[in-house]
């Protein structure tokens, strides 16, 4: 694999130019090159940003390398072309990200682009995606606003949106005849926070319609102090406290929380906390319900089935090369990108077996379906455009033995049970009782 | 426990915590008239010196003897200020004396970045964690509540720190120096003060207090990048309360914001962030210059 950054990139096209030498990488038929946009800096690069690129970069070596991986995907590179990458730091905001876009899509000529964690990024890159006709691929960001306010021909989202974690999540806890005669809410003050606790009091309020909701805190983003809503929470005493934080936030929270015995008078139920396991390992108390937005991490190592021998092997692969397990966001990173060497291989059959336009590119993943190691991946909503993916909750115990934390108790719900239908907005679909929901 | 005594003892337990990290910005501004953005920097690296120092405390034998991780918290502090101290501000904002105080703070804030980017290449962006300091000191039960002993260890740090402070500039020769520098720095040069050492000094004192902050914050919490943007600006919502430059002031500031934020968060939690800038808001309204900050002529 080669991997540059933009700069250098730049400077070596702008020398070929220059030069007048042949035409930029991208021309050529026999590589594939993607533009990687991911956290390499900031709050969301150790929780998220860094271990999507350290998977996305095993499974690209892996596929460059060839044969290293079950079928169907043992066949080398995308259709036998070499992958090149070329990786940007996500970031500094949603202006520069389009600025970044617009480089990676005129000046690097990217085949694809697979990016963004950041929803504010997710909602700015689209528009300018279709504007540029640039196929590209929004691996993890939750907000559903994406497609259900939008509408787009060249952008796909290969991971299901954020309403998947909390009503999974509500369902969990009536699976688990858990008795929730009141709950409360912790949450980051800004749209992550918000809209998980609004998606999470309203699967609530279908579930568990008698639940008093005790108090909803929404300290500041980065706080790193919660001595004063811990003692809000111990006060009131909810059977239930729900928190949607993650990366330092989350850490921070649990080390007091756990020091005050929170967890011991009040179930703490994480909607997307399995990330911190790697950092915490046993100050993570027992008996956490946790969710990782899919069967991801722990969940899909105890799930086995078809998909055991996928998953062992990006699993085994990843520890052996960063001696820690996968959590949640190598796996999105991995179904993303899975789901585009699907498209192309496609595409490529349809077209004689030359390298896809991203007009082919577009045509092949309306619709596609693949597996992964988080499961089986539909493009089932926004006419194909936005995946639905099955989920997972389960509950935390370390294991003294090994030395390592283990998810018991987990229940695997369908993808059609906590996602909403296409053409329903989540809102709706949750403030109506979950019309249309498939579950067993 | 009542909810008045929970908000009271929540309150003073972020007051404490307040007050280290802001008592040094207001003694920078205060002898130096430096606003200095760069202090969040500085909590921030004393925060990784001291998950570095005692992570190695624990990894050379410390488990022995827990207890001497609080020396090691202190100790990356005084390093902090040892190295960086010096080298700020001789190194670059002794050529901005005298100069405009927005020039200063742009200055301040170029560093406050090249040393976010600098804690990046030391430490990386994977979070750092010493959570044994924390725990030492067992719980201490207050009606229905656990609170964790560490928390009121940082209480009595900062009555601690505040006594020096004050003792230092009120009781001492060093004392009587400084606030004579502060008054005249000119007068004093030609009284044979050396105003160079003072300030040098001083902002070492100020960076040692803003390590301090970061070090007794790193065992609760999960040291990460960007640790130090959300303390610099509530630091200075502390020091705009109390008055710049002024050591009592920031000590009600910190107790101001403490027990209101604390209020809030029990009684009106949407109101969090709001409260401690509606309280600045207020005291503003009546004392432009803070609550102990002299009122000056200004010149037109």
């Amino acid at each position: 694999m080669k991997t540059t950054n933009s700069k250098i990139g730049g400077l070596l096209a702008t020398m070929t130019l220059a030069v007048g030498l042949s035409g930029p990488a991208a021309a050529e038929e026999d590589t594939f090159k993607i533009g990687v946009i991911t956290f390499l800096s900031g709050q969301a690069a150790e929780s998220f940003g860094v271990p999507a690129w350290n998977g996305g970069k095993l499974l690209v070596d892996m596929l460059n390398e060839g044969g290293k991986l079950p079928a169907p995907y043992d066949q080398k590179g995308f259709g036998g072309m070499n992958i090149e990458v070329v990786v940007v730091d996500e970031a500094g905001g949603a202006t520069k990200q389009v600025q970044e876009f617009r480089n990676l899509v005129q000046r690097e000529e990217v085949d694809a682009v697979v990016g963004y964690v950041s929803s504010g990024d997710c909602l700015a890159i689209p528009p300018v995606a279709d504007e540029l006709k640039a196929f590209t691929i929004l691996y993890d960001c939750g907000t559903p606003r994406v497609f259900e306010d939008g509408s787009y021909e060249y952008v796909f989202r290969t991971a299901a949106h954020a309403t998947m974690d909390n009503v999974s999540l509500a369902r969990y806890l009536k699976s688990r005849n858990f008795d929730v005669p009141s709950f409360a809410g912790l949450n980051q003050d800004y749209a992550w926070g918000q809209d998980s606790w609004a998606d999470f009091t309203g699967a609530m309020n279908q579930l568990y319609p008698d639940a008093e909701v005790k108090t909803a805190l929404f300290p500041k983003f980065g706080a790193g102090q919660y001595g004063t809503e811990i003692s809000a929470l111990l006060r009131e005493k909810p059977a239930l406290v729900h928190s949607s934080n993650w990366g330092g936030d989350l850490q921070g929270f649990l080390i007091q929380a756990t020091a005050r015995g929170l967890h011991k008078r009040s179930q703490l139920a994480l909607a997307a906390g399995d990330h911190v396991i790697p950092q915490l390992q046993d100050k993570m108390p027992d008996g956490i319900f946790l969710g990782a937005r899919g069967v991801n991490g722990l969940a899909a190592y105890a799930r086995g089935g078809e998909l055991e021998e996928l998953t062992n092997t990006m699993w085994e692969a990843y520890e052996a090369e960063y001696d820690t397990f996968p959590v949640q966001a190598p796996f999105r990173m991995w179904q993303a990108i899975f789901g585009l060497k699907t498209a192309i291989e496609k595409a490529m059959a349809e077209n004689g077996g030359t390298k896809p336009t991203s007009e082919e590119l577009a045509a092949a993943m309306q619709g596609l379906s693949w597996d992964a190691p988080s499961g089986h991946i539909e493009m089932a909503l926004a006419n194909g455009h936005q995946a639905i993916q099955p989920n997972a909750i389960g509950t935390t115990k370390w294991n003294a033995e090994t030395g390592k934390m283990e998810l018991v108790d987990v229940e695997y719900y369908d993808a059609r049970c906590v996602n909403p239908p296409d053409g329903m907005k989540s809102q709706e679909w949750i403030a109506q009782g979950f019309p249309g929901a498939q579950c067993d | 426990m009542d909810l008045a005594a929970t908000i009271l003892v929540d309150g003073l337990i972020y007051a404490g915590w307040l007050f280290i990290v802001s008592v040094g910005l207001t003694l920078v501004f205060g002898v130096l008239n430096i606003l200095n953005i760069a202090h969040g920097s500085l909590y921030a690296i004393g925060a990784y010196a001291s998950a570095s120092l005692v992570g190695a405390y624990f990894a050379s034998g410390g488990d022995a003897f827990p207890y001497g991780s609080y020396a090691a918290l202190i100790l990356a502090a005084v390093l902090v200020a040892l190295v960086l101290g010096p080298l700020l501000e001789r190194g670059l904002l002794r050529f901005f004396y005298g100069r405009d105080e927005v020039l200063n703070v742009l200055v301040t804030y170029a560093v406050f970045l090249i040393l976010e980017d600098v804690m990046k290449l030391i430490w990386g962006v994977n979070p750092y964690f010493v959570y044994e300091p924390y725990t030492l000191l067992g719980d201490v039960e207050i009606g229905p509540l656990f609170y964790v002993g560490y928390d009121f260890a940082v209480i009595a740090a900062a009555i601690i720190v505040g006594l020096v402070v004050w003792l230092t500039l009120n009781h001492t020769q060093i004392g009587k120096v400084v606030l004579a520098v502060i008054h005249d720095s000119e007068m004093s040069q030609t009284m044979g003060v050396n105003v160079q050492r003072v300030y040098l000094g001083a902002f070492m004192a100020g960076a040692f207090l803003a390590a301090l902050g970061g070090a007794l914050t790193a065992p609760m919490i999960s040291v990460t990048p960007g640790l130090g943007v959300n303390v610099i600006i509530v630091a200075f919502a502390v020091v705009i309360i109390g008055g710049l430059g002024s050591i009592p002031g920031a000590a009600i500031g910190a107790l101001m914001v403490g027990i209101s934020r604390a209020a809030s968060v029990h009684l009106l939690p949407e109101a969090e962030l709001f409260i401690i800038y509606f309280v600045m808001a207020i005291v503003l309204l009546f004392r432009p210059e803070g609550l102990f900050a002299k009122t000056q002529a200004r010149k037109i």
